[in-house]
């Protein structure tokens, strides 16, 4: 837990879908979780753990069943989804395991995506802004390539400029390093970690990888919808291969 | 006012992005357009055919014909009464445009013989009045009938008959009256279509009198004709009927009655053939927004990543909903642009316009309201196959989408 202002504060929150004909699914019990500025958080958990479902609230997504999810101080659920949706792209940053750069678009004009729905400034100057940030990224070379034409860690770098260009407060990153190989996924890792300190975002890091888990400076595990915290040494002996989550 | 910049910014990429699937998909757009326009745009100019022939019938709307007759004998009053009366009562209506007309046959000195030509013998008001088309030379003028050679308006029959003379030179001919009488051809007009080859011209009522023969003089007469507007004609019809009727006398029958082409036009008789290309336009452009639906509906499917991504970053479900929307009214627009643009071409193609409405003069301008409701029901199919496919997009749940 940090000493800094909650960004993000989830407390008692559950996840349930009702089923046709069956008992009702528990797919998050009890989640509590503090997120404040500056901080890196990591959450492992296996396929099926609830992880994605915990994504959709922590990323504005959905409301919970029970429980109450605070972003910066405000109650999601007074929010409207719309305000919910501008609240996300104001303050969110998304960086998904494929990527998900968008097709015959270059990395300029996907840098440039999440600016569309800015206002003002913003808007008006978006370009100039993706720019800047794929410049800080290490990619301004590359701002008229196209996603095909760039490798794995170009990639996720210009997923990672397009996930900052609106300077976000909490960086939500799924399987960052997923798809890629094992010194490519460190090296995007420690440009992530960096970027988000230098502008003072929160990291939360879902991942299946412990060793990419163990950069983090908090560590949770999510076992079948139950979200705990966790040691780093036992995260780090997770990674071994004898070992499973 | 970002928001609406950014939806067209967003649907202006994804066509660009995506040009080829949505050409494919805009062509029965496009087609059904440029039916739709052409048939709006043939139709203004049939119709301008058919009103410009109506009006050199039986004269521009508003035409009152002015006509006296004794009820017993069947006699026509006589002419030089009836002319002051109706000189007399026009003038104090201030009726601007009248004229004298009626139908003789003159003879006219060709090369190989003289040749009794059908004249229309009028004031010089008639031309304006009928829409008289010159295709050389000018109409008469007043004072025309003070001439001494009387001036003639002939058509291209006579005028090749003539050995097709420059007007410039002041070609003249000589007609046959009272005396063999030496005529200048000021104006020529085009050979009506339906009255190809066949020999006719106008010459002033004065002039006409002052040649022709005492038995020609009294057997003539002349119609009178009113252009009044349509407004007020059916007042001025009732005066002008009174007050010619007191000039003359009780023992006449006036008659004052409007016979151009307003008063007898219903329904519009190219109605039928309008409907019929009009319907079938309507059901190609459903066909068109048919395969537009379904192609939509293909590439949001296809497109579900996509619209989570933007959905994570920030697009609200209203800006998703707008913005394919957008996509499908841009395109459809766009196609509307084509398909207008091929309506013009064919429109104002001379060969078309010879085909659906030869003789026409004053081929009117390409009505924008047949461009108009070209871009609009485009953009309406448009909006109508942006429907379905944007509810799709806004239903669709983002991290399923991102990560599946």
């Amino acid at each position: 837990m940090s000493e800094a202002r909650p960004l993000l504060e989830l407390e008692g929150v559950t996840r349930t879908v009702e089923l046709p004909d069956d008992e009702p699914l528990h797919i998050l019990r009890g989640v509590n979780l503090t997120v404040s500025v500056g901080d890196h958080v990591s959450i492992v958990g296996r396929s099926g753990s609830g992880k994605s479902t915990l994504l959709n609230l922590l990323g504005l997504l959905d409301n919970p069943t029970k429980g109450e999810i605070r972003f910066d101080g405000k109650r999601i659920a007074d929010m409207s989804a719309n305000q919910r949706d501008r609240a996300r792209g104001r303050d969110v940053g998304f960086i998904f395991q494929q990527f998900n750069l968008l097709g015959g678009r270059t990395a300029l004009e996907n840098a440039m995506t999440p600016l569309l729905y800015a206002s003002g400034r913003q808007f008006w100057r978006r370009e100039q802004i993706a720019l800047e940030m794929l410049d800080r990224v290490g990619l301004s070379h590359r701002a008229q390539s196209m996603p095909e034409k760039l490798s794995g860690g170009e990639q996720q770098r210009v997923a990672i400029a397009r996930a900052l260009v609106r300077g976000p407060r909490l960086i939500l990153a799924d399987e960052p390093t997923g798809a890629l190989d094992v010194e490519t996924g460190a090296s995007v890792m420690a440009l992530l970690d960096e970027v988000a300190h230098s502008s003072g975002a929160a990291l939360i890091t879902i991942t299946h990888d412990a060793n990419i888990a163990a950069l983090a400076r908090q560590h949770y595990r999510l076992d079948r919808g139950v979200l705990a915290p966790v040691d780093v040494n036992r995260v780090l002996a997770l990674a071994q291969p004898e070992v499973t989550l | 006012m970002t928001g609406i910049v950014g939806a067209f910014v967003e649907a202006w990429a994804e066509l660009r992005i995506h040009k080829t699937r949505v050409l494919l998909s805009l062509i029965g757009v496009a087609v059904a357009v440029a039916a739709l326009t052409s048939v709006v745009g043939l139709g203004a100019i049939t119709q301008q055919a058919t009103t410009e022939n109506y009006e050199r019938q039986s004269g521009r709307p508003a035409t009152l014909i002015v006509s006296a007759y004794d009820p017993v004998t069947g006699a026509a009053p006589p002419a030089a009464a009836f002319s002051a009366a109706f000189t007399e009562v026009t003038d104090r209506y201030s009726v601007s445009w009248t004229t004298r007309s009626t139908y003789t046959q003159v003879f006219v000195d060709f090369v190989d013989g003289l040749t009794p030509v059908d004249t229309t013998v009028v004031d010089v008001d008639y031309g304006t009045m009928h829409r008289v088309q010159l295709s050389q030379g000018s109409w008469f003028a007043d004072g025309d009938e003070e001439r001494l050679a009387p001036a003639l308006v002939v058509n291209e029959t006579v005028w090749k008959r003539l050995g097709s003379p420059d007007l410039r030179t002041h070609p003249t001919v000589t007609v046959q009256g009272a005396g063999n009488v030496t005529a200048v051809i000021v104006g020529v007009t085009p050979d009506l279509p339906y009255n190809q080859d066949y020999p006719t011209m106008y010459m002033l009522y004065d002039s006409y009198m002052a040649i022709a023969t005492p038995q020609q003089v009294q057997s003539i007469y002349p119609q009178y004709e009113a252009w009044v507007p349509v407004g007020i004609s059916d007042d001025l019809t009732a005066l002008i009927q009174r007050d010619i009727a007191g000039a003359l006398g009780d023992d006449l029958q006036v008659s004052v009655s409007r016979q151009d082409y307003l008063v007898y036009q219903g329904e519009d008789p190219l109605l039928p053939i309008k409907l019929l290309v009009g319907g079938v336009s309507i059901l190609v452009l459903l066909l068109g927004a048919l395969g537009l639906v379904n192609i939509s509906l293909v590439t949001v499917r296809q497109r579900i990543r996509e619209i989570g991504i933007r959905r994570s970053f920030g697009a609200t479900a209203g800006r998703v909903f707008f913005a394919v929307m957008m996509e499908s009214v841009v395109a459809a627009a766009a196609a509307g642009v084509v398909g207008v643009f091929i309506a013009v071409v064919v429109v104002k193609n001379p060969a078309v316009i010879n085909f659906i409405a030869a003789g026409i003069t004053d081929v009117p301008a390409f009505p924008i309201e047949a461009a108009l409701l070209g871009l609009g029901a485009a953009t309406f199919v448009g909006a109508l196959a942006g429907l379905l496919p944007a509810l799709v997009a806004v239903r669709v749940k983002v991290i399923d989408a991102i990560r599946y």
